[in-house]
């Protein structure tokens, strides 16, 4: 198989011509790092480390032939920069980490050793995975493949502009208030977000808590069950790693879907909603209702205030966070100082960039004394009041869908300086996060402009099988996940 | 609404130093940020328990034994500056 060949096939279809021999892994290596080293001036990934690659390439081969292979062996995979690796630079996207080298795999690359993939390199991210447009990088921003012009999305901006340019098979990212899911949409590629605690987060540069979770950027759901095969599952080095057996998800793909209904929030449909996008959604749900599934409408009205309650939780959990960078154990520490304290707040203000700032002062603001009640413990009573939304919502329906984002991919620059514009973004996927249930985005169309639109699907807690399953039969009957950005094919 | 020197102040907690010109430009951003949360106050949440955790479990504990080996050097082959074991950091005390 060329390389032409091979940078248009799933992660399924490569799987397979590895099992067969048809190709190397060595072969598959090369082929995606030429595309990477090209990388088509997208600067989706802050590091590649070649050689070691076509190593771990060498050793899947070796693997194959003896007869051991999973799916997932000699399968070459970017990894968001925020899943630390032994060895290799980890920076968050960040300058305070830009020499951090880890000295320890995060479970997930753990995870994805033991299965024999290939680590194709770390994908740029938004500085410590806060951003919506993975233009706050210390790296620079990345460029979306279908028009250059655009932000990719973020924080998993690299991953997903890497996947849809097919400078991967298949990436990580992470998802706080929408990291992965959105750019996943503006990218026109296949976003999953699993239920909060399904995969580890040892390892993972931590953002928020309560909030952060790891998934996959793929191009199909097939190709995300695949990698949550291998990512899902206990850790006890994860205090937060929920122990309960991992679905079968790619062996439930097929399943019928007929009589299932899928609940469309009011709220997810009003104002702020761009035209096309609800139009493509709309056709979509039609799609769904041709292959026998009901919707019914549902009323979600505390989800309106989800991005008021994240703003309060998501910045409070990070300031927390964000003071173990001191320059004392590792990272950037800052040429010059006077005394300790002086220190750490050079290092800090050097080290972090505007947004990771802003951050950490709203989160600093709402924890200090005499606002704790009326910021934190008022977001956390939110919080459950939406995640009680959700749970009603399931009395009458078996997954939401809705739009993923209100708008297709902006112009790069356009939100800079508007944060409050920029965090509107995640208005439909924060309240996942905040309820820690899974969800996935799916590309359901164009607009006019020929940008991507993602259609959400959000299941109940540990509903990963279904949410695949579902995406999966549209994508049986739709061929929006095959396109590609012109050039990039 | 902030002021920028509430911004001063929240700086010195954060141990962020800010200037004149970056303590105007938050002071502007987060205010807008203030107004955005303070919509919350539209619903009731009056005998709502808190929420914190998404599966509302405990945390897990362990048999304590010991897991980890000692690996410092290696750990602080990744400090900006240690000596002899320990990382170093300006004098603290006279």
């Amino acid at each position: 198989m060329g390389p032409e060949a091979v940078i248009n096939k799933s992660l399924a279809e490569l799987s397979r011509a590895l099992q067969t021999e048809e190709t190397s892994s060595v072969d598959l290596t090369r082929a995606f790092l030429d595309r990477v080293d090209n990388g088509q001036g997208l600067n989706a990934f802050i590091t590649v480390d070649g050689d070691r690659a076509l190593e771990q390439a060498s050793a899947a081969d070796a693997r194959i032939a003896r007869g051991d292979a999973g799916p997932l062996t000699g399968i070459p995979l970017a990894h968001k920069d925020i899943f630390c690796t032994k060895g290799l630079l980890t920076t968050c996207g960040s300058k305070i980490l830009s020499n951090f080298i880890a000295p320890y795999n995060a479970t997930v690359i753990e995870r994805f050793n033991q299965a024999g993939a290939v680590i194709l390199g770390k994908t740029n991210m938004d500085e410590f995975a806060m951003g919506s447009s993975n233009e706050t990088s210390y790296f620079g921003a990345v460029e979306n493949p279908w028009d250059r012009a655009c932000v990719p999305g973020g924080s998993s901006g690299g991953s997903a502009a890497a996947v849809a340019a097919r400078l991967t098979p298949a990436a990580t990212g992470t998802d706080t208030g929408g990291s992965i899911r959105q750019p996943a949409a503006f990218c026109g590629i296949t976003g999953l977000k699993p239920s909060y605690g399904r995969v580890s987060r040892y390892g993972m540069v931590a953002f928020a808590s309560s909030l952060d979770q790891g998934g996959a950027l793929t191009h199909s759901a097939e190709d995300a069950a695949y990698l949550l095969s291998v990512m899902a599952g206990f850790d006890p080095r994860d205090s937060t790693s929920i122990d309960r057996p991992v679905d079968d998800y790619v062996g439930r793909l097929e399943q019928d879907i007929s009589g299932l209904t899928i609940g469309l929030p009011r709220q997810f449909f009003g104002e702020g909603l761009d035209p096309e996008v609800g139009q493509r959604v709309e056709a979509a749900i039609e799609e769904y209702k041709r292959l026998g599934v009901k919707a019914v409408d549902v009323d979600m009205p505390n989800c309106s205030l989800a991005v008021p309650c994240y703003y309060v939780l998501g910045p409070a959990e990070a300031s927390s966070n964000l003071a173990r960078y001191d320059g004392v154990r590792y990272g950037y520490r800052a040429p010059e100082y006077t005394d300790l304290i002086d220190m750490y707040k050079k290092t800090r203000s050097q080290g972090f960039g505007a947004e990771v700032k802003r951050r950490i002062l709203i989160g600093t603001y709402v924890l200090s004394a005499g606002y704790y009640d009326a910021y934190y413990l008022k977001a956390l009573k939110l919080r459950r009041l939406i995640a009680q939304e959700f749970q009603q919502a399931f009395q009458v329906c078996d997954l939401i869908v809705g739009p993923t984002t209100p708008t297709t991919a902006f112009k790069l620059g356009a939100k800079v300086d508007d944060p409050i514009a920029m965090y509107l973004n995640d208005i439909y996927t924060i309240p996942a996060n905040l309820s820690g249930l899974p969800g996935i985005s799916i590309p359901a169309g164009f607009d006019d402009a020929g940008h991507p639109i993602g259609l959400q699907l959000i299941g109940g807690y540990f509903a990963e099988a279904r949410l695949l399953n579902m995406a999966h039969h549209y994508q049986r009957v739709t061929d929006w996940h095959k396109q590609t950005p012109a050039g990039c094919a | 609404m902030l002021t920028q020197s509430d911004v001063e102040r929240i700086a010195h907690l954060a141990r962020l130093e800010i200037d004149q010109g970056e303590s105007k430009v938050f002071s502007d951003s987060l205010s807008r940020i203030l107004a955005l949360i303070e919509e919350m106050n539209a619903v009731d949440t009056s005998g709502i328990e808190p929420m914190a955790h998404p599966q509302d479990v405990g945390l897990r504990l362990r048999e304590d034994e010991v897991t980890e080996t000692n690996r410092r050097a290696e750990l602080q082959g990744i400090a900006p500056a240690t000596e002899d074991g320990l990382y170093l950091v300006p004098r603290v005390v006279g």
